[in-house]
């Protein structure tokens, strides 16, 4: 169980001490077994809410508790100690390291080879060759994102939080990732899932969609109630006058599933 | 001529040339500027130089899957032991070389190794060369390493060295020189890691003479502390070649590190190519990994052990 409370986060803007506020008093409850998506226009917070969540960030004010436990204060090691796990929109790369070793690390032990060409799997990486490769340059921004995800699955937190785990990942690994996220979604042990999303396909396998503007939760619903107005919203339809950005970035449009 | 090996020997050696124990076929391992112990194989052959202090390994035409070791190591403080060591290595050989120097300075005076390895590698031959420096010591006394190491690669021989000193050794020159004739191929790998107030410099000049010769150098390192170290590696292509140089450094705290990658052509078929990268530990590596369960030093030291790898 996450639970936030009046959340606040600020930066620093323009030269006379003004501040901007990026997270406004936000308040919400993550339970346990939930798949939760955070959805809403760029800008509007959620990368930010995640890195407040894994501890990347510090609020101005409120208050983080994970099952109970105030964590506001703890550092990134031991939010992660305690289950919290988030996978990167933009994943580091390492020199001299295997995939291998990265998914050991995130597992925290050695896997056996067999269960670190599994999580592969899972992410559309089907060759066991990748074990052996270094993630730097030398993979394609689509793999090292998959790569982040797999480490993800590796580690197996309690509370998972993926920022778009979509962006960069092409239509066949997409699918994969996607019944992916079903699976463990559909193991319902305990385990929780946040994910950051524009995607349709994503937003519809979530329990609860929190949409979130200006710092703010605007709004909360199972997809059955709030696609609707996302959809609403992309179009240009809704009172806020296109707020949730482009179609292009939310793929409204029916993506192929057959290639 | 048998000297017993104190554990401190011992573990000098499992540090430089990973043996516990004497090993297995040609081998020659050298203590204090004295011979401990040597034995030749059918087709390896070591014998004491006449001219100056050092060895010739004469390695048999067609010698395959071999591997000989040549490990030094120093214990006695004051000394400076220079050594020569020349590899003669048959046509159509397949042998791998385990050299390294490891020093024991326990004193305040300085302790110095400088060896002056040369290899002449046969038409079509495949070396695999591994060495490895390493200091230790609770003594002031400097640990000075200066290694030359001379490769004269014949048409289509296939050289592999990988030199490598972490931690321990207070100053080290290090010169590597290279000739390659027609269709030979040179890989140098090199490794350093210092701290303190250590120094590091490392010349490397590889010469690529012959026809469809390259050279792929990669240099590797971390500057912590107060150390120093300067690069001039240079590539020299006098005919249709290929040839690659990439250094690549870590700099933390006061550290100052200097990389003057050189490339030189003397033919228009010559190509090539060199990168140099300067750089602290990327934040995001370390937040990524504290996202796994490391704690900030734990993080660092990964990304350090990965990079050297």
């Amino acid at each position: 169980m996450l639970e936030l409370k009046n959340l606040v986060f600020e930066v620093p803007s323009g030269p006379d001490g003004d501040v901007k506020r990026i997270i406004d008093d936000l308040s919400l409850s993550i339970g346990d077994d939930r798949f939760t998506v955070i959805t809403g226009p760029n800008g509007g917070g959620k990368s930010t809410l995640a890195k407040l969540i894994m501890g990347i960030e510090t609020p101005t004010s409120g208050q983080i508790l994970f099952d109970g436990q105030d964590i506001t204060a703890l550092p990134i090691t031991e939010r992660a100690r305690l289950g919290i796990g988030y996978g990167f929109q933009q994943p580091a790369r390492f020199k001299g390291m295997t995939v291998k070793k990265l998914l050991d690390i995130a597992a925290g032990r050695k896997l056996p080879m067999l269960a670190c060409n599994e999580y592969l799997a899972k992410v559309g990486l089907c060759s066991a060759s990748y074990l052996t490769r270094e993630v730097d340059k030398s993979l394609s921004g689509g793999e090292v994102k998959r790569i982040e995800i797999a480490t993800i699955l590796a580690r197996d937190p309690k509370l998972a939080i993926y920022d778009e785990p979509e962006a960069g990942i092409d239509l066949w690994s997409f699918d994969r990732l996607t019944e992916t996220f079903r699976d463990i979604h559909a193991a319902r042990d305990g385990r929780s899932i946040v994910i950051i999303s524009h995607q349709e396909r994503i937003i519809q396998l979530a329990d609860e969609i929190v949409l979130l503007r200006n710092g703010q939760v605007v709004e909360t619903g199972t997809p059955e109630e709030l696609m609707p107005k996302l959809g609403f919203a992309a179009r240009g339809l809704d009172d806020y006058g296109c707020p949730l950005s482009t179609p292009t970035e939310l793929h409204l449009t029916e993506i192929p599933t057959t290639c | 001529m048998a000297v017993d090996l104190s554990p401190i020997d011992e573990g000098l050696l499992a540090e430089i040339a990973n043996l516990h124990g004497m090993p297995k076929g040609a081998f020659n391992i050298r203590k204090d500027g004295e011979l401990v112990e040597r034995h030749s194989s059918a087709f390896i052959e070591i014998s004491t130089k006449t001219d100056v202090p050092g060895i010739d390994i004469r390695i048999a035409p067609g010698t395959k899957g071999e591997t000989v070791y040549i490990p030094v190591i120093v214990t006695q403080s004051g000394l400076k032991d220079v050594v020569y060591n020349t590899f003669y290595i048959g046509e159509d050989c397949d042998v791998k070389i385990v050299a390294g120097c490891g020093i024991h300075n326990h004193s305040d005076q300085a302790s110095e190794h400088d060896g002056i390895h040369s290899f002449y590698c046969g038409k079509n031959s495949r070396v695999v060369y591994v060495e490895k420096h390493y200091g230790e010591g609770e003594g002031t006394g400097e640990r000075i390493l200066n290694p030359t190491t001379n490769v004269y690669l014949e048409e289509g021989a296939y050289c592999e060295m990988e030199m490598v000193q972490l931690r321990g050794v207070t100053s080290t020159v290090r010169d590597t020189n290279a000739e390659l004739g027609a269709d030979a191929k040179l890989v140098l790998v090199e490794k350093l890691l210092t701290h303190d107030r250590q120094t590091a410099e490392s010349n490397m000049k590889v010469e690529l003479k012959g026809e469809g010769s390259s050279v792929q150098v990669i240099s590797r390192s971390v500057a912590q502390d107060d150390s120093v170290q300067v690069f001039n590696p240079l590539v020299i292509g006098e005919a249709a070649c290929r040839g690659h140089v990439q250094c690549d450094a870590i700099i933390m705290g006061n550290a100052k590190v200097k990389a003057i990658p050189g490339i030189e052509a003397a033919s228009e078929d010559a190509m090539l190519v060199h990168e140099a990268a300067i750089g602290k530990i990327a934040g995001d590596q370390i937040v990524k990994l504290m996202t796994l369960g490391l704690t900030e030093e734990e993080a660092e030291q990964e990304i350090l052990e990965d990079f050297l790898n």
